[in-house]
């Protein structure tokens, strides 16, 4: 039989845990491979091949399918969330079914499946695979994981003010290449510390008082760079620090326990839970709101639903704090030129607000 | 009281179920009237563009009854099931409508199985909330649930009398909110009707049924009111001639549902309708006319066929 390769679809730069992940679990002779990044043709070939109004994610994660498996993979693996994302591994195995390709898909399911799931699927890819050995494996993820949000957030905060241009998406560029060669949770925490050090050495000429404004919206959009034009970067050239709490480890690990938290904090503005992370956008929005922030950027795909949902309750929140919010949504039409200057409108916005006060 | 009712979203599958139990805790029913133009613009007017055309449909009823009514009972549902759960939208519908409009107010009743608040929870605590004793409501509750079972008993049958004829037969794959709403389904129904054809309406069949055979299409489908119109394909797969699906534009599940459907299921032609507020009448009929000479042609041959 020949050898599995295993593949995933890419979001942010989640590929380094995601692919440690895979390859650990995949067995000998097994391997795991990363798409190719993402590029204009990636969404291009998505687009073709996917459905008319589905949401964008879908046809960046077809993309990158048709992409990967061009590049030799013959397993995929697909996660699900509490949207239509749910719903996406059936189609896309589909769709990839019917261009002709061979392949066994996966979908995990983490909104309704357990850790027991995960495992059984990586069962059936590798049969030698022990629970402890997962376990294991799971736990140096979760710690990239935790790495890479940890150093995002720093860069996040102060890229907008850097002295020397692109120095801090060269060292980003070096920290991920330092924690891809990492084996164990020893390790993954050395390269963290010693990059935050280095991060944190770069020079960065930072006002005592910096505009800030926090970026909210639905998972994908937010957390991949590529799809959003890299936003949270063109709004930090308006020398803003930019903050957001949407990252693969409060999605994963801390939203379970905070859910009930965050819908009571919203007070009178939600009374139930309005779908997969849309609560969440309520809730933070309303937390930057009274942390006095300048203002807030909102992103979604077209035609999200549960974002959508928010998107009334967010403007009200707007209204009562008189914060300033920007919605953007993004489809395969969306304009490069548009966003841009949209976002410098708002900047400009921004600074008269601040200038009058 | 007087508690106003909106005629969209899931109006048309509880309608018998409300006004049953409203009425017997000694309210007034006020029932928005049918969707037309002025309804459907002022609903696009209150939504955010996004929002599927069913939903924007469902914002202009909720204006038109502000002012005319007490309350406006807007249900809150998420789940029927671990694992079976309805879209997003109807769990907002209740916090985007507060929002919304600050002026109204809503009573509001949470169905969602899956945190353990059944249907009976939810209506005990909007019997509450209407000032009805426990035992009242439960009675009223009980009459409600039945007086629907047994509505939902004579459509399906109506339907299944239907399976004999011998003119076209054309299953209408869509959630009842389209299919029955006055500017989005009704004028293709009539329209197929004066063609002469059998229409059948996915929604019809008992839906616990439907939920277990829509597996034989897709495994990991779990949306409640999806399940329920994907089964009622399997279930009349022998008999029918085509299958006219009923999108409102952008429905999120159907999006996906209707994709899959289109690759999945041979041998039966299928159409995909989507429709939005501006969808045009007269582009619509000269697909469905198209769509009906093409399965009637298929249906003679294959009877000169066999004959």
């Amino acid at each position: 039989m020949s050898a599995k390769i295993i593949s995933f679809p890419h979001i942010g730069s989640y590929h380094v845990p995601i692919k440690f992940l895979l390859n650990a679990l995949a067995g000998k002779g097994n391997k795991a491979i990363s798409p190719p990044p993402i590029t204009k043709k990636t969404l291009e070939l998505g687009t073709k091949h996917s459905p008319d109004f589905v949401c964008i994610p879908f046809k960046y994660n077809l993309g990158n399918y048709i992409e990967v498996l061009e590049n030799g993979a013959n397993v995929l693996v697909q996660t699900s969330g509490g949207c239509r994302m749910g719903f996406y591994g059936e189609v896309q195995e589909q769709i990839l079914r019917d261009l002709g390709y061979e392949l066994d898909f996966y979908t995990i399911d983490a909104e309704r499946g357990s850790a027991m799931d995960f495992y059984k699927a990586f069962k059936d890819i590798n049969p030698k695979l022990s629970i402890t050995y997962s376990i294991a494996a799971f736990a140096v993820a979760t710690r990239m994981a935790y790495a890479i949000d940890g150093i995002e957030e720093f860069i996040r905060k102060n890229i907008g003010f850097e002295l020397e241009t692109g120095s801090f998406e060269r060292m980003e560029k070096q920290f991920l290449h330092a924690l891809a060669q990492a084996t164990n949770v020893i390790q993954v925490g050395k390269v963290y510390r010693e990059y935050l050090l280095k991060f944190q050495a770069l020079p960065i000429c930072k006002p005592s008082n910096p505009k800030k404004v926090g970026v909210v919206g639905e998972l994908y959009i937010v957390m991949e760079p590529f799809s959003n034009y890299c936003i949270e970067k063109e709004l930090a050239k308006f020398g803003m620090e930019v903050t957001r709490f949407l990252t693969i480890s409060y999605r994963l690990f801390s939203k379970k326990h905070t859910a009930e938290y965050v819908l009571k904090n919203t007070g009178s503005y939600l009374k139930y839970d309005i779908g997969a992370d849309a609560t969440d956008s309520v809730g933070k929005s309303l937390d930057l709101a009274r942390a006095g922030y300048d203002g807030i950027i909102h992103l979604k795909p077209f035609g999200c639903t549960p974002e959508v949902n928010s998107m009334p309750i967010v403007q009200r929140i707007s209204q009562d704090f008189k914060i300033p919010v920007l919605y953007f949504s993004f489809d395969s039409q969306t304009s490069e030129t548009g966003v841009k200057t949209r976002l410098e409108a708002f900047a400009d916005m921004i600074d008269m607000k601040v200038a009058s006060q | 009281m007087k508690i106003g009712i909106p005629k969209a979203l899931l109006y048309y599958k509880y309608r018998i179920m409300w006004r049953s139990f409203l009425e017997d805790l000694n309210c007034e029913v006020v029932v928005s009237p049918n969707t037309n133009k002025a309804i459907m613009d002022t609903g696009e007017n209150y939504s955010i563009d996004e929002s599927c055309t069913s939903a924007k449909i469902f914002m202009g009823h909720v204006s038109w009854l502000i002012g005319k009514c007490d309350y406006i009972l807007i249900p809150r549902i998420e789940s029927y099931a671990n694992g079976d759960t309805v879209c997003t939208k109807f769990y907002a519908l209740y916090d985007i409508c507060r929002s919304t409009f600050p002026e109204a107010k809503f009573i509001c009743y949470n169905v969602d199985y899956a945190h353990h608040q059944t249907e009976w929870k939810a209506y005990k605590q909007l019997g509450e909330a209407l000032g009805a004793s426990v035992f009242h409501t439960r009675r009223a509750y009980l009459n409600a649930k039945n007086e629907l079972t047994v509505y939902e008993k004579i459509l399906q049958s109506n339907q299944d009398d239907l399976i004999h004829s011998d003119n076209l037969k054309v299953l209408i794959v869509s959630h009842p909110y389209n299919i029955y709403d006055e500017m989005l389904g009704t004028p293709i129904i009539r329209f197929l009707k004066d063609l002469n054809v059998d229409v059948f309406f996915a929604d019809i069949p008992d839906s616990a049924d439907m939920c277990a055979k829509s597996k034989h299409l897709s495994r990991s489908m779990y949306w409640h009111y999806n399940k329920e119109i994907v089964g009622s394909i399997s279930h009349y797969e022998s008999i029918i001639d085509g299958i006219i699906f009923l999108t409102t534009f952008p429905c999120g599940p159907d999006s996906l549902t209707v994709e899959l459907l289109l690759r999945k299921i041979k041998g039966i032609p299928m159409t995909n309708l989507v429709v939005d507020s501006n969808t045009g009448e007269a582009g619509l009929h000269t697909r469905i006319e198209s769509f009906i000479d093409i399965i009637a042609e298929k249906k003679k041959r294959g009877d000169e066929y066999v004959g």
